[in-house]
């Protein structure tokens, strides 16, 4: 493992002490001194330019590219530190080592392409070979390095765990430099990204330069892969690219959106994890950027307000609700409609019960959901409707025997194979849908509201 | 070559046993689509690894082993749930899920070096082969025969033995099941076969592999030998049971060649050796190579081939069907000028000399004629074409002007519509059929 990153000369952290909340409120405020401001600020301009740049690569379905791509680094990494120290120059020179990394890591993407062009390997085994072979080969010159020159080659494994620490104030400015390209580029190419992201076929139809756009959005990611191999590391900047752009996609369907969201999220990220890290002793920035990212992306995912889980599942507790609720007013309906009056009798509902599985919790909550909404309540064991309950199982009725007269008539369905597709269906028509089916079946002089089959038996004739 | 019964028996037969175990289960990996499985998994076992250590602040192998295959499983659910349950694609939620369980892991490593824990995560990725060096070894290969060696078998040999019993166990009892959800899991879940317990009895060998073999082997190479030695095999045959036996023999040559290899070949530049695992991921990786190149069914080179020489057959087509129309009109003889025409830009000199070849048409006077064997075969496919053309016209109604391009292409293929038009639609004559052909 690298070095104990301990926080920045500025802040005289001591092993395992939390910061005060003066020293908080100085780290993020950009008053901890000159070094670890250039180390926050580079970071978090680094988290707005993987996030944009991201946004593209999940929606071309690139994200494993990108960490076939940086892990794929790590060899032309080794082979630049090994070429120009045997050439007399410091191996640590970074510009160097980032040419290296650049060569070797398109290398790589390019023969993922040429496997999955010419040979009859899938995209994934490609990506999966290609990082693990070219990393492997890493290893190897690593372990040349380390023999050659003892001392001189710990500098390079940085780049595998990363060290934010040791960004400089021209690394920041390279950093602001990458985070405008790609915000110019995102701005002015925004249209031309999604033509491509969306449907690259009809892009190149409409004439299109589809292939330079592609290259120019794969160019971004090299781009912005390379530039974060030294903040976070070969193995985690993927993250950089895919968790805010994968977090940002829960809350909004906008392209335009997409990518503020994803350049907001990357950036905190940046942010937040540069700044942990320079306050607490023993936290790489790398991992505490993942992590801060992460966890956006883990609200975002239970908490979004349409495409959330939490959001979904609370959708589809009350559909399934309403529909139990729907199938109790339609018995009431019946059993009034055959002048039994309003009610649901403890044996009929009984059946009900033991037709769909209700256990006591959940006819509980039925009659709670019911009586809120003032449609029924039980009462010691019947079910009894109001008057707008009825009227509701009524049309839950109706629209029933529509759609089995539709099934029948149009769909050419044997009247014995209905009930399955319409006790699915009954819960979900329109009220225009309603209309045209009354009108096209009135048309043909079907009578909606005629029984399509006898009551299965005498004494349970509730279910038409 | 050299082997040293101390130094290399025990790290090479563990560095095997991991290659067949991952290489056997990466046949299924690489045909269900899920070969970067391998991956997330072994980068995400670091957290479970480090939390073990941390409860048990000891490197009790059981302990250690049952925290990283807790985790492996977390990490294939979580995966699923990401994706299933947040609608995220495929890879997006691997990345997302493995990224984030590698950052919390070393996170955790720097936790641990707080208290004055050493754990290395260089280790899983690079492993530890040459810990495996066994110092009281006897001297001969016949010195082997003894109580001592087995008791002298280190821990990740036996683990690796048992991880690949069960794995080949697994294969060989399950081999239909494991087949019919591989190529079609719809049709398998159609026929009583559980796609999704398959997959997760798979998932969990994956997991349970990589975390037996990345301490003896590291997990880059555990995540090549999932893939390679399997893509390998899959570029030299289409045969599922071939495949498996080919990708066990890759996975052989990978560890035995890297292992060897990482010694001599820096040796013979009088340099240190290399990297075990580093050099037999990038043999397996050369081998991928080999196969994707050479192979004879779907090599690249093959394929060259097959079509240069279907080019160079369709271009032999053109010329006599040129010869023959000349001959309808009068020429006995063409001058290579026309013929160049004819060709639309193809080579005439390669195309003539692969005619000349096959004994098709006659160059050695002025102009260029066909011979007899030439004017049948001409005449095959002047036939084919004018049928085609005829064909197009009265059965599937296109224009006499629209059908020459397309009988153009049909005439190079082996098959003619059956009809008993003596005249194409321009007036042409048929030529009769070949009577020495049924």
């Amino acid at each position: 493992m690298t070095p104990h990153r301990h926080g920045p000369a500025s802040l005289t952290a001591v092993d395992d002490a939390w910061p005060t909340a003066a020293e908080v409120a100085d780290v993020l405020l950009f008053r901890a001194g000159h070094n670890t401001n250039v180390v926050i600020l580079g970071t978090a301009l680094l988290g707005v330019a993987a996030g944009i740049v991201g946004v593209f690569a999940l929606l071309r379905k690139r994200s494993l590219v990108a960490d076939a791509l940086s892990h794929a680094t790590l060899p032309g990494l080794c082979l630049a530190f090994l070429v120009a120290t045997a050439l007399g120059y410091s191996g640590r020179t970074l510009p160097v080592l980032l040419a290296g990394a650049t060569v070797s890591g398109v290398l790589g993407v390019l023969c993922i392409q040429w496997l999955v062009r010419h040979t009859r390997l899938y995209e994934d085994a490609a990506i999966g070979l290609i990082l693990s072979v070219f990393f492997g080969a890493g290893t190897v010159l690593l372990s040349i390095i380390q023999t050659l020159q003892t001392g001189t080659a710990a500098g390079l494994t940085h780049f595998i765990y990363g060290q934010t620490a040791a960004m400089s104030a021209s690394d920041a400015w390279l950093m602001a430099a990458i985070a405008a390209i790609v915000v110019a580029l995102a701005a002015l190419l925004l249209k031309e990204f999604a033509l491509v992201c969306f449907n690259d076929a009809f892009a190149r139809v409409d004439g299109w330069p589809v292939t330079v756009v592609d290259l120019l959005m794969m160019a971004l990611v090299v781009l912005v892969t390379v530039a974060g191999l030294q903040a976070v590391g070969l193995i985690l900047v993927v993250a950089m690219l895919i968790i805010p752009a994968v977090a940002a996609r829960f809350w909004t369907e906008k392209l335009w959106a997409l990518v503020l969201l994803a350049a907001i999220i990357g950036g905190l990220s940046g942010y937040l994890g540069a700044s942990a890290s320079a306050l607490l002793p023993r936290k790489p920035a790398g991992a505490v950027i993942v992590l801060v990212s992460g966890v956006v992306f883990v609200v975002s995912m239970l908490g979004a307000p349409r495409r959330g889980i939490v959001a979904a599942a609370i959708r589809r507790a009350r559909l399934r609700l309403g529909i139990a609720a729907d199938h109790l007013l339609e018995l009431a309906y019946l059993a009034s409609a055959a002048g039994r009056g309003a009610t649901v009798h403890a044996d009929d509902l009984a059946g009900l019960r033991r037709e769909r599985g209700w256990g006591a919790a959940a006819t509980a909550v039925i009659g709670a959901f019911l009586h809120r909404r003032g449609l029924g309540r039980f009462d010691a064991g019947a079910f009894v409707a109001t008057p707008a309950g009825l009227e509701r199982g009524r049309r839950v009725a109706r629209n029933h025997r529509l759609w089995e007269q539709y099934l029948v008539s149009s769909a050419d369905i044997a009247p014995s194979h209905l009930d399955w597709t319409v006790d699915q269906v009954e819960h979900v028509l329109s009220d225009p849908l309603v209309a045209e089916l009354e009108e096209a079946l009135a048309e043909r002089g079907i009578d909606a509201h005629r029984r399509t089959r006898p009551p299965v038996t005498a004494d349970n004739g509730s279910r038409l | 070559m050299t082997f040293n019964l101390a130094l290399d028996l025990f790290p090479l037969t563990a560095a095997v046993l991991a290659t067949l175990t991952c290489g056997l289960l990466g046949n299924f990996l690489v045909l269900r689509r899920e070969s970067l499985m391998g991956d997330a998994i072994s980068h995400a076992v670091l957290p479970g690894l480090v939390i073990a250590f941390l409860i048990s602040s000891s490197r009790s192998p059981l302990l250690m082993l049952a925290g990283a295959a807790a985790a492996g499983l977390v990490t294939v659910v979580l995966i699923e749930a990401v994706r299933k349950l947040g609608k995220v694609e495929p890879g997006a939620a691997m990345g997302v899920v493995f990224s984030v369980m590698f950052a919390l892991g070393v996170l955790l490593i720097e936790q641990a070096a707080a208290q004055n824990v050493e754990l290395d995560p260089d280790c899983v990725l690079y492993g530890q082969l040459e810990t495996l060096a066994w110092f009281t070894a006897p001297d001969t290969l016949a010195g082997l025969w003894a109580w001592h060696t087995v008791e002298s078998i280190p821990r990740q040999v036996w683990l690796l033995s048992v991880m690949l019993a069960v794995s080949a166990a697994f294969v060989v009892l399950l081999y239909k099941e494991l087949r019919i959800t591989s190529f079609d899991p719809g049709l398998a879940t159609s026929q009583g076969v559980p796609a999704g317990v398959m997959h997760y009895a798979l998932m969990v060998l994956v997991a349970a592999a990589t975390v037996a073999a990345f301490e003896a082997v590291g997990s880059i190479l555990v995540i090549a030998m999932l893939i390679a030695p399997a893509a390998t095999a899959r570029l030299l045959t289409d045969r599922l049971d071939t495949q498996i036996g080919l990708s066990l023999v890759a996975a052989v040559l990978a560890a035995a060649g890297g292992y060897f290899g990482a010694t001599l070949v820096p040796g013979a530049f009088d340099l240190p050796s290399v990297n075990a695992a580093g050099s037999m991921t990038v043999v397996a990786g050369v081998l991928v190579v080999a196969a994707a190149v050479l192979s004879p069914s779907h090599g690249f080179v093959a394929k060259l081939w097959r079509r240069r020489r279907l080019a160079e057959r369709t271009a032999v087509d053109d010329l006599i069907a040129t010869l023959y129309r000349g001959g309808e009109t009068g020429y006995a003889a063409l001058p290579h000028d026309t013929l160049r025409t004819a060709l639309l830009g193809r080579r005439l000199d390669a195309t003539l000399a692969a005619a000349r070849r096959r004994g098709l048409i006659d160059d050695r006077a002025i102009g260029v004629s066909l011979t007899n064997a030439g004017r049948a075969a001409a005449a095959e496919l002047v036939r084919r074409h004018r049928l085609w053309e005829q064909y197009l016209v009265d059965d599937a109604g296109l224009a006499p002007d629209h059908v020459h391009p397309t009988a153009e292409f049909l005439e190079h293929l082996p098959l003619a519509p059956a009809t008993d038009a003596t005249v194409d639609p321009h007036g042409q004559p048929i030529p009769d059929p070949d009577p020495d052909k049924p």
